[in-house]
């Protein structure tokens, strides 16, 4: 197989191109979209590259267009991927939901913009983070995750595909128009150093009867695709295991809806990945994510510096929410402090899970600029004053 | 043609454990949906091969009563999902079966970019004049003056033409029929399926419940017999004055052509890629 960008090799390029090449390594081959700002680059580079690699990239007429055709190429057996930014994702959030219903393997990038509405179109925010987790209506879960590198924006999308075909789910890559603007080195292995995951399909008839059906215990079934026989019906109606629509019947959206969001909650282990530097013995913890993350880092190191024993979290993955590990840490810390682009997103989640065992504290930043590590390391020296 | 008789249509192409359907007595959804299976079965085609897709409407239900692998899927937007099918594995034939409201109102852009691509698909389009799912709402095809629950006394608007969108959007197959057009309804289907590129066959289907009770037309012959008087051949159109076809829907084919489909062309595009980048000769 050949490819049209370096592999086995480093190259320096942008946040944004690095998710369309490691797009391709992990296996995409379709790809449709819509232009927006700051995310057309990874359009751009996959209408450069899938034509080489025998793939699609496809401009839709819409955000709504773009999701819906990634969902119809998943079931026919592809590997899809789409990317937007606030504006869109706004209107990904239809089926967005259709996705999570349907349990269809997908990538879903929002590279983060200020809003509301079209806000500041160039600069970077984390003011999404609510909206990945719960902007869909109705229960359910997804995956999250959130790269603060160039380096990690081309791991993570790797490993989006990876978790999205292993659990049969809808995964958010949540980056920002700083990480995805920013260039950077970025190593790409050669395809035969990936572990790549493809979805499990039914090995038998009987198997493939129940495309939603927990057939193998482990709450994610076999996906029927298209073309092979198997005569699925997909529906995002309430359906039972074999598909079939069960719309008012209780028990049935019960057992589905929980399934779904227990396939993701009850895998929390093998999901949620964080980071931690100076944690051990810190009685300040900063948690943050994203590009915000490295301010923090920063601070960290400036705060030790001066005495001060702070430490920091580092969420890769802010959806499933490990509320047991905040809680863990809170439970020896005097202070935690949130860092993001947003009038506090994570906070909530981050106070739920400290669960009162210390104080959490909220270093916000709107307005398309990244925090200092002065401005973090300001603010926490004026609150031990 | 040869007219099998119902129960075989039935027994190999529809999902017992699905039935009863939803549609209400005198609805003509069972009847289009019969002639598209008739038309496969006429054809011969692998019912492995297709997919069928759809939004939401009583029409969207088709999918889920048809043992056929099927993505049934949210309102107005089957063109694009089907767009990702098709485009991902060329080798499956897709049926979209839609709703004019569905269709041509939340699905309306949907609509005109798949038919602008050429986008290779069959669609079977219900036009019942109302939202009938949602109990009789005024559609984008409501003949001006008839009445639903949304225009209680009467639509204001100008209805779509849904057949010469679909012309003008470039489309290389398009007819309509009314449901009464038993004969040409399956000929019709069967042409469109064997086409490349966007092919539409419309049908005027009857709704009672819905929409024929509130515009004095209570049950499904008497809306069948209503659509026989406001539909003229499309032969006989061509000499009629625009006063002449006031309150008229013109019925027949209305295009058949053979431009390149979008399959075709991102084939096409694929090549010229690898021969610019220097890939191939």
């Amino acid at each position: 197989m050949r490819y049209p960008f370096p592999v086995g090799a480093a190259d320096f390029i942008q946040g944004d191109e690095a998710i369309a090449r490691a797009a391709i390594l992990a296996g995409c081959r379709f790809y449709a979209g819509y232009p927006i700002t700051p995310a057309s680059e990874i359009f751009e580079a996959m209408s450069l590259y899938m034509p080489l690699v025998d793939g699609v990239s496809i401009q839709m007429e819409d955000e709504i267009g773009s999701i819906a055709a990634v969902i119809g190429a998943s079931w026919a057996g592809a590997k899809a991927m789409t990317a937007t930014s606030g504006p869109g994702f706004s209107l990904m959030m239809e089926n967005l939901g259709y996705a999570v219903m349907t349990e269809t393997p997908l990538v879903l990038v929002n590279v983060q913009r200020s809003g509301p509405s079209t806000g500041q179109p160039t600069l970077a925010a984390q003011g999404d983070v609510m909206q990945a987790i719960w902007g869909t209506h109705g229960d359910h879960s997804l995956i999250v995750l959130t790269p603060a590198t160039v380096q990690e924006a081309f791991d993570m999308t790797i490993r989006a595909f990876n978790l999205a075909e292993k659990y049969r789910t809808p995964v958010i890559l949540l980056t920002d128009a700083e990480v995805g603007h920013m260039r950077e080195r970025v190593y790409a292995p050669n395809p035969d150093e990936l572990e790549l995951v493809y979805r499990k399909l039914p090995v038998n008839e009987e198997e493939a009867k129940y495309p939603f059906g927990d057939v193998h215990g482990d709450l994610v079934p076999p996906m029927p695709i298209f073309g092979k026989g198997y005569r699925t019906y997909v529906t995002g109606l309430t359906h039972d295991e074999r598909g079939r629509p069960k719309t008012v019947e209780a028990e049935v959206h019960e057992k589905l809806i929980k399934r779904i969001v227990a396939k993701i909650e009850n895998n929390k282990k093998d999901i949620v990945d964080y980071e931690t530097y100076e944690l051990d013995d810190a009685e300040i913890v900063l948690i943050s994510f994203g590009i915000v993350a490295r301010s923090a880092m920063r601070a960290v190191k400036e705060l030790r510096k001066e005495g001060i024993k702070a430490g920091l979290l580092k969420l890769n993955v802010v959806w499933p929410f490990d509320f047991e590990l905040i809680e863990k840490i809170a439970e020896n810390a005097e202070r935690m402090y949130v860092a993001e682009m947003n009038l506090g997103q994570l906070y909530h989640l981050v106070k739920e899970g400290a669960n009162g065992k210390a104080e959490v504290g909220l270093i916000s930043r709107i307005g398309g600029e990244v925090h200092t590590p002065g401005e973090i390391v300001e603010r926490i020296k004026n609150d031990l004053r | 043609m040869y007219l099998k008789p119902s129960y075989e249509i039935r027994e190999k192409y529809l999902r017992k454990d699905m039935l009863p359907t939803i549609f209400c007595p005198g609805c003509g959804i069972g009847a289009v949906l019969q002639y598209t299976l008739r038309a496969i079965d006429d054809l011969g085609l692998n019912q492995d091969e297709i997919v069928w897709v759809s939004g939401i409407g009583c029409s969207s239900r088709v999918p889920g009563y048809v043992d056929f692998d099927g993505l049934h899927t949210t309102h107005g937007r089957a063109l694009a999902f089907a767009t990702g099918i098709k485009m991902a594995n060329p080798d499956l034939k897709v049926i979209a079966f839609m709703g004019d409201g569905d269709a041509a109102a939340i699905g309306g852009n949907h609509l005109i970019h798949a038919i602008r691509r050429n986008l290779d698909v069959t669609v079977i389009l219900i036009n019942n004049f109302t939202y009938g799912m949602t109990g009789g709402q005024v559609a984008p095809t409501t003949p001006k003056g008839l009445k639903g629950t949304t225009a209680p006394y009467g639509s204001f608007e100008n209805p779509f033409d849904i057949a010469e969108l679909a012309v003008a959007a470039g489309a290389n197959y398009v007819a309509r029929w009314s449901v009464f057009n038993y004969l040409q309804g399956i000929n019709s289907i069967k042409k469109a399926l064997q086409k490349r590129g966007f092919t539409l066959v419309e049908f005027l289907s009857q709704c009672p419940i819905s929409f024929g009770r509130r515009n004095r037309l209570k049950t499904g012959p008497e809306l069948i017999k209503w659509y026989q008087k406001i539909t003229v051949p499309i032969s006989k159109a061509k000499n009629m004055s625009p006063e002449e076809l006031e309150g008229k829907i013109v019925i027949g084919e209305f295009v058949d052509r053979d431009r390149p489909s979008l399959i075709e062309e991102y084939k096409a595009y694929k090549k010229r890629a690898k021969k610019m980048m220097g890939w191939e000769e």
